[in-house]
């Protein structure tokens, strides 16, 4: 059995789909963190079956827009004094910009390199966003970089 | 206020501004000489990324009539294109030294990134097979004009409903008039495309039916607009040998629709209407191409803001 402490104050970004931990914890970068980090992989859930947890010993920015983005069924736990002090569940932006990419070869983005990615939400429930340019729908998975 | 504003869709003028810009355009063709010198000492930019032969006459008929002068490319490789100048940097350096600006652009979204980044009026003459807005102000100045209104029609749309921009627009705008109905006839393999049928018609809660052959419908309604149906759409020979023969209009046909039935096509037409159709007084698609002319003739002279002097 795998023990990792609990955290007197920090941040515990919870439910992150099995294998999606990795990007995360590239994306915040915390292989460059000096503080306590813990990725913690393939934990048994009920509602997922399997899932990642990362748990960072220090108060860091972090921009909820990406990681709802990577994973909406992601939950962030705010700790003090080792309990929970506010939970923030993941919701999707209304815009997005250059984080996904429009993947319509028709599209001008995909030969005027210089235009920022827009894309605007069309549907929460299946993570669907139109391009600003085109109007092409992509589900998140289809769209990401 | 339409005076600077670009048209890039044509979802971005409201009913009202689509409104004033027929009532100009009818205005025009009631009396075109009032208007031959209202554009006096104005420039039209013309930018084709790919060839056209009928917008670009249209439009540039259009703004020479008013009295104003056009320049343009009508092929990429005659300029900087040819050396791979960015849309954003053509624009910036057009909007120097013209008044306002049509593009037409073989990739979707191009006019609309001009508009971005341009000082003048962007009026999107086309880009792939997204948006033509101002074929839609054509086929909505040619419904008005004879049906003498926008409301409570039957439209029967024809063809390649999944590829042709033309139709997807025109849905959009006719849905926003009142009791319009849509009868959409194509084979299954070119339907409207899922989000022209739920975020249009089903959400607007719009009357529509699907059926693959003309002659099931032809006699209910009131406007037939007719698109090509291309033999490299279909997924098999089979169906489109099957299918073929009932996209082609001809006038045993038309012996089944109203007596005030309009034929509109946005041409170029290649088989899809026979030419002994032509010559029926319900045959409109020519004389939507004059309609063309005269609803861009209104158009500039709004963006530009000169229809106050009139």
């Amino acid at each position: 059995m795998l023990t990792i402490n609990s955290i007197k104050k920090g941040i515990v970004i919870d439910h992150i789909k099995a294998g999606c931990g990795i990007k995360i914890f590239n994306y915040l970068g915390l292989d460059k963190a000096d503080f306590r980090v813990a990725l913690i992989m393939n934990v048994e859930s009920q509602k997922l079956g399997r899932k990642d947890i990362i748990k960072i010993e220090n108060v860091i920015d972090i921009d909820y827009t990406v990681l709802g983005l990577i994973d909406p069924n992601i939950t962030i736990d705010i700790i003090e004094d080792e309990k929970i002090k506010e939970k923030i569940n993941l919701k999707l932006p209304e815009k997005v910009v250059d984080v996904i990419k429009c993947k319509n070869p028709r599209c001008i983005t995909s030969i005027e390199k210089y235009v920022p990615n827009v894309f605007y939400l069309v549907d929460e429930q299946k993570g669907e966003y139109r391009c600003e340019y085109c109007d092409e729908v992509h589900t998140l998975e289809e769209a990401k970089v | 206020m339409l005076k600077g504003r670009h048209l890039i869709d044509p979802m971005d003028f409201s009913v009202d501004e689509i409104d004033s810009i027929l009532n100009l355009a009818d205005r025009i063709v009631e009396n075109p000489e009032k208007y031959i010198h209202v554009c006096d000492g104005k420039l039209m930019a013309t930018l084709f990324y790919e060839p056209s032969t009928r917008t670009r006459f249209s439009f540039e008929a259009a703004m020479l009539r008013l009295g104003g002068k056009v320049m343009g490319f009508s092929e990429p490789n005659s300029s900087s294109v040819a050396k791979g100048e960015s849309v954003a940097d053509t624009i910036r350096t057009i909007s120097c030294y013209a008044d306002i600006a049509v593009m037409r652009h073989p990739k979707e979204g191009a006019p609309k990134i001009a508009s971005l980044y341009s000082d003048i009026p962007v009026i999107n003459a086309g880009d792939g097979g997204h948006q033509h807005p101002t074929q839609t102000l054509t086929d909505l100045l040619t419904i008005r004009s004879v049906k003498k209104t926008l409301s409570n029609l039957t439209i029967g749309l024809c063809g390649d409903l999944k590829f042709g921009r033309t139709v997807h627009s025109l849905i959009k705008s006719m849905s926003r008039y009142e009791n319009n109905k849509f009868v959409l006839i194509s084979p299954k393999e070119l339907k409207v495309p899922d989000y022209i049928r739920k975020e249009v018609l089903e959400k607007k809660n719009i009357e529509f039916i699907e059926v693959e052959r003309i002659e099931e419908v032809i006699d209910t309604l009131d406007i037939l607009y007719v698109t090509r149906v291309q033999r490299e759409r279909f997924f098999n020979e089979e169906d489109y040998i099957r299918l073929k023969d009932s996209y082609i209009l001809d006038m045993k046909k038309m012996k089944m629709a109203k007596d005030d039935m309009i034929v509109m096509h946005p041409l170029p037409r290649v088989n899809e209407i026979d030419y002994e159709v032509d010559s029926d007084p319900r045959a409109y698609y020519f004389k939507q191409a004059r309609y063309g002319m005269f609803v861009r003739m209104a158009l500039i002279m709004k963006l530009l803001g000169v229809d106050e002097i009139c």
